[in-house]
C-alpha cells in the first residue's frame, strides 16, 4: 500500500437550519439538507436525493463495504480491500477521469464505518426505514428537516449462519412469535416445515428448514444473508423488491439463483459503466456475473434470489494475477 | 387471500429469461434454468449449474431411489420442486468409504453398513444439511428438483454448452 491512510475524521454539530449533523472523512465531507445529499471534495462536488443515497448508505454499514465495488451512483462509491477501503468520486466515470476531476481517498475500513454508523443513524428519521422498498406501509419517507431517529430499522444484524439456519445455536428460523410475520406480496408462500426424523444421538445433525419461508420472512430488502456453509462457498438468499440501491462492482464471480418471481439486471462495464448487456431472470434461472462487471437489479415484486459467494480471500489477488478466471465458466 | 402471486416454477412449468447483449458475449453470465436443466436430465445426473473455482451447485432430477452417496464435508440439498424423501446413515468405517480431505460427492457401490441417523422429508423450499462423513441416498416418488451446494466431486457432471443460453435473447 503506497498511499497513505486518512486519518481525519469529525462529526459537525447539528446544523440550526436543518437540524442534521455533517461529516468529514479524509476530504471528502457530507451534508444534507431536507431532499438532498452533497458531498464535497477537492476537485469537485455531487448531489443525490436522499432516499437514494440513504438506502446505499444503510447497505454499506450492513455489509461492511461487501465485496469488491459500491457504486451509488455513477459518481460515488467504495471499493472493499478487507481491512482497507476507497472512497472515490468519479474513480470508474471515464470523463471524470480524462477531465482529471477524479478523487480517491483510503481508509481503515472500521474507522470509516463507525463515521457512517454515526451518519445513519443520525440522518434517518423517526418512521423512515432505508431496508424497507418505498411501496411498503412502514417504508416511511426520508425526506424533510431532522425529525427523531429510527436506532430499530439501522442497527439491524445481517444474519450469517455458521452452518446452516435452523440448526441448535445456529441462526433462527424466522416465525410470527419471534417477529417476522409473512411479507405482505409472500402471504402465499407455504409456511409447512419438512419433516426431520433424527434418530437419538443425531439430533444435531439431521436438520432442514424451509428456506421459502425464512425469506418470505424477511424485513429487508437487497441484504443477503449467509444461510449454509460449505468451507468457504456461502448460499446468501434474500428478498428483493424495488431496486438494488447500490451498482455492485464484485471483485470476483458472483452467481445467482432466482429462486421466485423476476429480477432485470442491468450490469456495465465495471471501469467505464458502459452497458454490456441486460439480463432478465425468472424461477429457476441461474447466472453468473463476471468480476469485471458492475450490477443492479431491479425487482417489481418481492422476490426471492440465491446469491452464492465464493467467499475466500485470495480470490481478488487470483484474479489480479489471472490464477483465477473473470468469467466463471468457459464452454 | 393474497392480492398477490409468488411464482416459483417447476420442471412443468418454467419460463427462462434470458442475456440481452448489448456489448457483450452472453455465454459470459453461463445463463441456465434448473427446471429446464432438470427436466433434460436421468435421474440423479449431478449435473453442475454454478461453479466458483472449486465449488459448485448442482442440479439432479430425483426420481426413484438414488444412489447411496458419501463426502468428507457438509453438502446441503434444496428442493426446487415436488417432495424428495433423504435417509442418512453414518457409516461405520467413513474414512474408508471417502478419503477424509476428498472434495465432493461420492457414489458408493452398496448401501454403507453403519448407524442409521435419520429420515428427512422435503417438499418446494426446503433445505436439508447432508452433513461431512454421513452417507445418504435420495428417493421421490414423483419427477422433483433438487439443487445442492457442494464442491465439484467424481459424480459432478458438466455440460455447460448444453445447458447454456450461447445467443443473445432479448426476453419478451
Ligand atoms: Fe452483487
Amino acid at each position: 500500500m503506497t498511499e497513505a491512510l486518512q486519518t481525519h475524521y469529525k462529526i459537525n454539530p447539528a446544523s440550526n437550519e436543518t437540524g442534521y449533523k455533517s461529516y468529514e472523512a479524509g476530504s471528502f465531507k457530507f451534508t444534507r439538507d431536507e431532499y438532498f445529499v452533497s458531498i464535497v471534495w477537492p476537485k469537485g462536488a455531487h448531489t443525490m436525493a436522499a432516499d437514494g443515497f440513504m438506502r446505499a448508505m444503510m447497505r454499506t454499514v450492513a455489509w461492511g463495504f461487501f465485496y469488491g465495488t459500491l457504486s451509488y451512483d455513477p459518481v460515488f462509491g467504495t471499493t472493499n480491500h478487507y481491512g482497507i477501503v476507497d472512497m472515490f468520486a468519479g474513480t470508474y466515470h471515464p470523463v471524470f477521469k480524462e477531465n482529471g476531476r477524479d478523487h480517491l481517498e483510503k481508509f481503515k475500513a472500521e474507522d470509516l464505518l463507525e463515521l457512517f454508523r454515526d451518519l445513519v443513524d443520525d440522518w434517518t428519521n423517526e418512521g423512515y426505514d432505508p431496508f424497507a422498498a418505498p411501496g411498503e406501509d412502514d417504508a416511511g419517507q426520508p425526506w424533510g428537516r431532522k425529525n427523531g431517529n429510527n436506532a430499530d430499522a439501522v442497527t439491524r444484524i445481517r444474519v450469517t449462519a455458521n452452518r446452516m439456519v435452523g440448526l441448535p445455536g445456529d441462526a433462527e428460523i424466522r416465525t410470527d412469535a419471534n417477529g417476522f410475520p409473512q411479507n405482505r406480496m409472500f402471504a402465499d408462500v407455504s409456511s409447512d416445515q419438512p419433516l426431520v426424523e433424527a434418530e437419538p444421538g443425531f439430533e444435531d445433525e439431521v436438520a432442514a428448514f424451509n428456506l421459502y419461508d425464512y425469506l418470505s420472512r424477511s424485513d429487508v430488502t437487497w441484504n443477503p444473508s449467509v444461510c449454509s456453509v460449505v468451507k468457504e462457498s456461502l448460499f446468501c438468499p434474500t428478498s428483493e423488491e424495488f431496486i438494488l440501491p447500490v451498482e455492485h462492482g464484485n471483485d470476483r464471480c458472483e452467481w445467482f439463483v432466482q429462486l421466485s418471481d423476476e429480477i432485470t439486471w442491468e450490469v456495465k462495464d465495471k471501469d467505464t459503466g458502459n452497458p454490456r448487456c441486460r439480463i432478465v431472470m425468472r424461477a429457476g434461472d441461474v447466472a453468473c456475473m463476471p468480476a469485471d462487471i458492475r450490477h443492479q437489479g431491479y425487482s417489481p415484486k418481492r422476490s426471492m434470489l440465491l446469491v452464492w459467494e465464493n467467499a475466500s480471500p485470495r480470490i481478488p489477488d487470483m484474479i489480479q494475477s489471472g490464477e483465477a478466471p473473470v468469467i466463471a465458466v468457459q464452454f | 387471500m393474497s392480492e398477490y402471486k409468488t411464482v416459483f416454477g417447476g420442471l412443468n412449468d418454467f419460463t427462462p429469461g434470458g442475456v440481452d447483449a448489448i456489448d457483450d458475449n452472453p455465454k459470459n453470465y453461463v445463463f441456465s434454468n434448473v427446471f429446464d436443466v432438470a427436466s433434460r436430465s436421468a435421474p440423479y445426473e449431478r449435473v453442475a449449474v454454478g461453479k466458483n473455482l472449486e465449488y459448485v451447485m448442482e442440479v439432479l432430477r430425483a426420481e426413484g431411489q438414488s444412489p447411496w452417496y458419501a463426502c468428507a464435508h457438509d453438502e446441503f440439498a434444496l428442493c426446487m420442486d415436488g417432495e424428495v424423501e433423504i435417509h442418512l446413515v453414518k457409516p461405520e468405517d467413513a474414512d474408508g468409504l471417502v478419503d477424509p480431505d476428498s472434495e465432493g460427492a461420492v457414489v458408493l457401490d452398496e448401501a454403507p453398513d453403519g448407524r442409521k441417523m435419520g429420515r428427512i422429508v422435503l417438499r418446494r423450499g426446503h433445505q436439508a444439511l447432508l452433513p461431512g462423513g454421513a452417507a445418504y441416498r435420495f428417493e421421490a416418488g414423483a419427477p422433483s428438483v433438487i439443487l445442492t451446494q457442494t464442491i465439484q466431486g467424481p459424480a459432478t457432471v458438466e455440460r455447460w454448452a448444453e445447458i447454456c443460453q450461447s445467443e443473445s435473447r432479448p426476453a419478451a
